[in-house]
């Protein structure tokens, strides 16, 4: 009996949100607008790895982790010019990955999709990576021990899902492929390598690194998601 | 019960008793909490403050020893880091140098250069000297700090810095301390600027560190006029031998006497190093911290439907950075120094302990019945989340407890501070955050309260409480009566939102001043505690104008008293001033004449004393004019760091050098006569210095602008929305009938207050609304239609009630006396029907319509005036009882009508016991499906039956209106199609409503003088084997659902059958079309199909209930379905899988109702719930009524002002959703 009430005003909010996006602009159009979304997102993912890069970079050639040829240490980055584009990049691929994924499998993520959730898992990032670079642990076991679980824990608090997990092992595994190819190829180099030539804690670095860009990318698509649905909704 | 429910009913009951016991003693709690905090934090004050500067200590040579490294207990003056042997003992040997008497024969080079020469002649002198004694001999190989190797990244340094050996710098290091090289350099300026580093550089320069004095003071120009030439050399010694660097100073003073020096050897100031912080560590930091202030942000702008949304926010930091300083302050009480670096795991450890628990507990209280005392709703609230905080802080305890047992020094003092501070953090939120919250949850009721008040000024004091107990309506009430709703819920919330702002200016305001004020008191600290600052300076103005007090004739000169200001607060200074220094121990080694070094050959004697070398106070401790990162820097370079440690820096040994003219003109180099004599620029080198000054003003400014500017540009890209503009901008509210935040938040329904409107005998049976009016049909046969047409003016007063009875008990309307506040006017239209009232006091509950009986009334159409926007201006000033009374107005037409005579109306017929089963709103006209087969048609303005259709039988079970065409479904399977003809003998349609507002053409308004014929066009026999269920209609569509397993699709307008779908193993009980072609059905079976409707095809299939699905809705992502099961699932629409399902308690209502795409509304016993669709939460339970005997609602109504009309029983109860509200005004 009241269905057709609800036709009813449901035309009416179609209509008026239609007059609304007259008004709305360019802005409005760019996000919904899938490709420019993507590489607004894109865009967005880089920079964040690229800053973080930089910054965790920073930490690390602190405490004479990492060596770098000596002429670049002086420059304004701390490291060589092509690791943060490389970890932006990187960042960019995960970030859009997952919510595609996610949206393949058909589970969309639903576990704690706020701001505040994502900051603190960057933060717990950042921690991890400080207390891989200033702590003083006894042995690389024990440091690579805590880290890993660590990282596990990351996992736990803040994705929980088991694409999440997968993914986060393989790109890690990846990632750690390419870096022992980089440091055998003598491109950089560690201090006191302790697996293989890299440290034994760089795989849990990794993984921890991929479920954060991976919360920040699903984040980002959320916004996507709920354009996308609108915009349905107005065709 | 397994012992977790016992576990968790015992939590929930205590914090339930503790949040009774907190909204009862607000204030005691808090100032309780306060005190415990200042209490725990009480140790911090032993703590140093936060600052990089070094920090130093003095203490006399004499007897001096190196401190052990065990803590003295009674040596209270002494630092606590004054332990152990200092990184190394700085010597510094100050020579003074001038050519005298200057000759005009000279030219400026030779200021410098052979006073420069000299450094090498003392660099040999002190390198090989050589004390002997009984214990053997000492050179200064053996004592120096020997370094090895300089920091990796530091090539350029190379040339200049001693590399192996003795750490022994001076200036002679730019020449590698070789006599030939400095000989033969032709440009001795241009070796030392060749070294500076380009640009501005702020710390030590290589150039400071080699001479040991700052550039502006060696004397090492053109432009020299004083012609003294000052440096250093600097001897790092690893250890301390008294009796060699007592035989070197002699030696020294014995070779080049400073004959008027004054210099007091006898206190060594040992200077503590902070953590160096770094631009490199700085960056990780300020990343931190900037991420911790996001993670703050975003966390505090989720609380929502408070008093004062910031205070709460305040309070939330509050509680935890409150809640980190009692857990340092208690590790500090119970002997844990932190070691860590506070400010560095500071962002961490808020992290960890997190603002999440007082947000939940936020939004649980929040989420309380409002109709609830304030101690209750705090007690539910925090007993409702008892088990998840305490699970959650179990959690977090037992990983912290992991991390403990990783056996790493640093990991566990983290872990330690953990741990008390989310013990400590929970103990807050407990006591002063529940407070908080319950004193601004109370100010939030005192507040709604204070603006209510206004608006019922005027009328009878309305009761308390949010639900609006209306008259009991059996007895007829002679006067007749309006609803008025209630208007407040409109404009609540506008007034806040921009109070907030204002709320907010006023309190950042507040907040500026607090960290302005504190600023000022933390330099005042500083400044008061610094070694050169202004605590020495007082006390000396203290012991300057004691002796006055004192003794009436002050011995000392105040120039002696006032000088310790300089000297870094020695005690003692100003008794031995004077003192000339004691050489008395020193011959006696040199006279012993262990000296390796043999004199090598005669030295010049310096000639009389010339006045041009003195020596000062200021000479004394020339390392202070140094920056004070000089000595880092100097170690840094040899990877040493001086951070958390200290050096002693000896007292400096001075050496005075006269040179001849004659000398000066012999080491010349060939090319220093070539410069010109340059005309003394008298003020070149201040204003050098001055010019760097404004270098660095001008550069800061230029980056401060382009900081700005930058700012500026990065909020223009990130935020290119024009706020403000374009009316409904793009805000937040931009995707506006979400409720749901970007963030994925849905709080802001706040006060819910249902409306009851009452008016029916029995139990309701139908709804329906087109938005404006609503009708109602009860199990009584009456309809009545309330009007709340108002609510879309931007005054949103005017709220009018309609009630119509079906028969003849008249259409009453009026203003109501204690009707609710509305601060416009209550404009009633209408016929007073007064008298007839008082003629009938016998309502006719179930009556036949009798339309005959309404030409006995006089035509009163002309008085309605359906323009309300233009009316209530010009009766604003006059309504008597905050409301209008067309009683007059109507009386007068009543008296120009024959009233009709009492006799004349009818008795109740048999015939009336028909129910109405259908009812449907469409404009004004009321489309009414009887039990009996009939059609009917009524005015909902006017309570006339327009037409009538008698031609079915069987009853209607369902009726469809649109446009213009009315479809009934019939109990027996068959369709019939209706048109609904109007002819205008005006030609014109009355629209209602504001012409301007909405995209929407207003629904027509069919006037009393047109006809109104209703014609059958088709009908279908057998639509359906058996009866029809459901009935829908949009979209041009018609689709019915039957107990026969299928639903067919008709089209509107020609009544044709395109689809019938089959694919249900179960009757149709639920199905949903909308404007989107999208049609679902649900059926006995439980299964849910979703059909293409263009198509005819199954989408997809699934099944979800275990029996019936009672009710379908459709959002733009998902399904929602209801079962007889009570449980409530939600699908996505587009791949058909279930995202999550609900289960509700038992016997709740199955209706459904999407108020927009994230809010669903759903019906239980005598309340209604709102659930957050993307995460399934449930967000608010409004209980309809003070009793919730088990009323369930079966009928939920979204109306498209963002109010849900339900039935409870036989009353109905009109609920606002504020938050969507927004967006439509």
């Amino acid at each position: 009996m009241g269905d057709s009430t609800v036709t009813r005003s449901q035309q009416q909010l179609a209509v008026s949100q239609q007059t609304q996006q007259h008004q709305q602009g360019p802005y409005v159009s760019v996000i919904t607008n899938r490709t420019s979304n993507l590489v607004i997102r894109g865009a967005m993912l880089f920079s964040v790895g690229v800053f973080l890069a930089l910054v965790l970079n920073l930490l690390q050639v602190q405490r004479n982790v990492t060596l770098f040829p000596p002429d670049v240490i002086s420059s304004i980055f701390s490291s060589a010019w092509w690791v943060p584009p490389c970890c932006g990049t990187a960042s960019a691929m995960i970030g859009l990955l997952y919510p595609c994924i996610d949206g393949h499998l058909g589970e969309p993520h639903k576990f704690k999709r706020e701001w505040s959730s994502v900051m603190r898992c960057v933060a717990v990032f950042v921690g991890i990576n400080h207390a891989s670079a200033k702590v003083d642990f006894a042995n690389n076991i024990q440091l690579s021990l805590t880290l890993a679980a660590l990282s596990i824990g990351l996992w736990w608090t803040f994705d929980r899902s088991r694409s999440g997990f997968g993914l986060g092992v393989g790109i890690a595994l990846l990632a750690t492929l390419a870096t022992q190819l980089l440091v055998y190829n003598g491109v950089f180099k560690y201090t006191s390598p302790d697996f293989l030539y890299i440290r034994s804690w760089l795989p849990c670095i990794f993984f921890a690194g991929v479920i954060t860009m991976g919360n920040i990318g699903r984040q980002l698509a959320l916004y996507e998601y709920k354009f996308i649905q609108e915009k349905t909704h107005q065709d | 019960m397994t012992l977790r429910e016992q576990l968790r009913e015992k939590i929930s009951a205590a914090f339930y008793r503790h949040g009774l016991l907190c909204a009862s003693y607000p204030v005691p709690i808090i100032l309780f909490t306060s005190a415990s905090i200042l209490t725990c934090c009480y140790p911090l004050l032993r703590l140093p403050l936060p600052g990089t500067g070094p920090v130093e200590f003095t203490t006399g040579v004499r007897d001096y020893s190196v401190p052990s490294h065990e803590p003295h207990g009674d040596l209270g003056e002494r630092p606590d880091w004054y332990r152990g042997p200092p990184v190394a003992y700085i010597q510094q040997v100050l020579v003074k140098a001038a050519v005298s008497p200057w000759d005009s024969s000279l030219v400026p080079v030779d200021v410098f250069r052979s006073p420069l020469g000299r450094v090498f002649s003392l660099l040999e002198e002190i390198r090989n000297h050589v004390h002997s004694d009984s214990s053997g001999s000492r050179s200064l190989e053996s004592l120096c700090l020997q370094v090895t190797g300089l920091f990796p990244g530091l090539r350029r340094m190379q040339s200049v810095l001693p590399e192996h050996g003795c750490l022994l710098v001076s200036p002679g290091n730019y020449w590698q301390n070789q006599r030939e090289l400095f000989d033969s350099d032709p440009d001795l300026l241009k070796t030392i600027q060749k070294h500076e580093p380009k640009g501005l550089h702020t710390s030590a320069t290589l150039r400071d560190l080699l001479f040991g004095v700052p550039g502006k003071y060696t004397g090492v120009s053109h432009y020299n006029r004083k012609r003294v030439v000052t440096y250093t050399i600097t001897v790092v010694l690893s250890s301390y031998d008294a009796r060699f660097l007592g035989s070197l100073r002699a030696r020294l003073k014995q070779l080049h006497p400073s004959a008027n020096c004054s210099l007091r050897d006898d206190h060594m100031v040992h200077v503590h190093f902070k953590e160096e912080i770094g631009i490199a560590e700085l960056i990780p930091l300020v990343t931190t911290y900037i991420i911790l202030f996001a993670y703050i942000y975003f966390s505090t702008r989720k609380i929502d439907m408070v008093k004062s949304k910031w205070g709460l926010a305040l309070a939330a930091v509050v509680t935890v950075l409150s809640s980190l300083l009692m857990s340092v302050g208690l590790c500090t009480l119970f002997g844990l120094t932190p070691t860590l670096n506070g400010g560095e795991i500071f962002p961490y450890l808020v992290v960890v302990i997190g603002l999440e628990n007082v947000l939940v507990l936020t939004k649980s209280v929040v989420s309380t019945p409002v109709d609830l005392e304030v101690k209750l709703r705090i007690a539910q609230g925090l007993s409702n989340e008892s088990w998840s905080i305490m699970k959650n802080m179990a959690t977090e305890l037992c990983i912290i407890l992991i991390g403990y047992f990783t056996l790493v020094p640093a990991i566990q003092e983290f872990c330690l501070f953990a741990v008390v501070g989310l013990v400590s953090d929970f103990f807050l939120q407990m006591f002063f955050f529940t407070t908080v919250l319950s004193i601004d949850i109370r100010r939030m009721e005192l507040a709604d309260l204070n603006r209510r008040l206004p608006a019922e000024a005027g009328l009878p004091p309305p009761k308390p409480g949010p639900l609006r107990p209306r008259e009991v309506p059996p007895p007829p009430r002679p006067s007749p009566h309006t609803i008025t709703l209630q208007t407040p819920a409109f404009r609540n919330l506008r007034l806040p939102k921009r109070l907030r702002v204002v709320y907010f200016l006023a309190r950042t305001r507040l907040a500026q001043r607090i960290i302005m004020a504190g600023t000022v008191i933390w330099i005042g600290i500083l400044v008061y505690t610094d070694p050169a600052g202004i605590r020495t300076y007082l006390a000396a103005q203290v012991s300057e104008q004691s002796p006055l007090g004192d003794s009436g004739g002050a011995g000392l000169p105040p120039h002696l008293a006032v000088a310790p200001v300089f000297r870094g607060g020695d005690p003692t200074s100003t008794l031995s001033i004077h003192a000339a220094p004691d050489p008395t121990p020193l011959p006696e080694n040199q006279s012993q004449g262990h000296h390796g070094s043999g004199r090598s050959g005669p030295l010049p004697q310096a000639p009389p004393a010339v006045p041009q070398i003195t020596w000062g106070a200021e000479d004394e401790e020339g390392w202070r004019r140094l920056s004070f990162r000089h000595w880092p820097s100097l170690f840094s370079y040899y990877n040493i760091t001086l951070a958390k440690r200290y050096i002693s820096i000896l007292p400096v040994i001075p050496v005075t050098v006269h040179l001849s003219p004659q000398e000066a003109i012999e080491t010349r180099h060939p090319q220093d006569t070539r410069h010109p004599p340059l005309p003394v620029p008298k003020v070149s080198a201040d204003l050098q210095t001055d010019l760097t000054l404004y270098k660095v003003a001008a550069l800061g400014l230029a980056a401060g602008v382009l900081l700005v500017l930058l700012l500026f540009c990065l909020y223009r890209v990130l935020c290119p929305r024009n706020y403000g503009q374009n009316g409904v901008a793009h805000g937040r509210r931009r995707r506006g009938d979400l409720p749901c935040d970007d963030y994925g938040y849905s709080p802001p329904i706040s006060e819910i207050s249902p409306l009851l409107l009452r008016g029916h005998s029995m139990d309701i049976e139908c709804l329906a609304s087109d938005g404006m009016l609503l009708a109602s049909c009860c199990l009584a046969g009456q309809i009545r239609v309330w009007d709340r047409l108002s609510s879309y003016k931007p005054k949103g007063t005017l709220n009018g009630c309609w009630e119509q009875r079906d028969g003849w008990d008249g259409m009453s309307s009026a203003t109501e006396p204690e009707g609710f506040g509305s601060e416009g006017c209550d404009c009633a239209i209408g016929r007073d029907s007064l008298s007839e009232d008082e003629a009938y006091p016998v309502r006719r509950r179930t009556a036949l319509p009798w339309p005959t009986l309404f030409t006995d009334q006089p035509d009163l159409t002309p008085l309605i005036d359906t323009n309300f926007t233009c009316q209530p201006p010009s009766h604003l000033s006059t309504p008597p009882r905050g409301g209008f009374d067309f009683g007059g107005l109507v009386e007068r037409a009543y008296m120009e009508h024959e009233p009709p005579s009492p006799s004349a109306y009818p008795a109740p017929s048999s015939a009336s016991s028909s129910s109405v089963w259908a009812m449907e709103l469409r404009g004004n006209l009321i489309a009414a499906g009887r039990s009996s087969g009939k059609l009917e048609l009524w005015d909902a303005v006017e309570g006339s039956l327009r037409c009538r259709n008698e031609d079915g039988v069987s009853g209607i079970t369902a009726l469809a209106f649109l446009n213009n065409r009315i479809v009934a479904a019939r109990l027996n399977g068959s369709l019939d199609f209706f048109t609904v003809e109007i002819k205008k003998p005006l030609g014109l349609l009355q629209y209602r409503g504001p012409p301007g507002r909405g995209s929407m053409p207003p629904s027509p308004c069919y006037s009393s003088e047109d006809v109104i014929s209703l014609q059958l066009t088709r009908s279908i026999q057998c639509a359906h084997q058996k009866p029809i269920t459901v009935l829908r209609a949009a979209a041009g569509r018609v689709v019915t659902g039957s107990q026969d397993h299928t639903v067919r699709v008709y089209r509107l307008e020609d009544s044709c059958c395109l689809f019938t779908l089959q694919g249900h193993s179960g009757g149709i009980t639920a199905i949903y079309i909308d404007q989107t072609m999208v049609l679902a059905s649900g059926g006995q079976d439980g299964a849910i199909c979703l059909w293409d409707v263009l198509t005819g095809s199954r989408v997809s299939h699934v099944y979800g209930h275990r029996g019936d699905v009672t009710s379908l809705v459709c959002t733009n992502s998902c399904v929602i379905s209801s079962g007889l099961d009570d449980l409530i699932c939600i699908w996505d629409r587009s791949t058909g899988i279930k995202l999550y399902s609900i289960q509700q308690e038992v016997g709740c209502g199955a209706s459904l109702g999407v108020i927009s795409e994230s809010l669903l509304v759903t019906g239980g016993q005598g309340c209604v719930s709102f659930w957050d669709l993307n995460f399934g939460d449930l967000l608010q339970t409004v209980y309809l009524g003070q009793s919730s005997d088990g009323q369930g609602v079966r009928q939920l109504l979204v109306l498209d002002n963002a109010a849900i009309v339900c039935d409870f029983g036989s009353e109905l109860s009109l609920v606002y959703v504020p938050s969507v509200l927004e967006k439509l005004d």
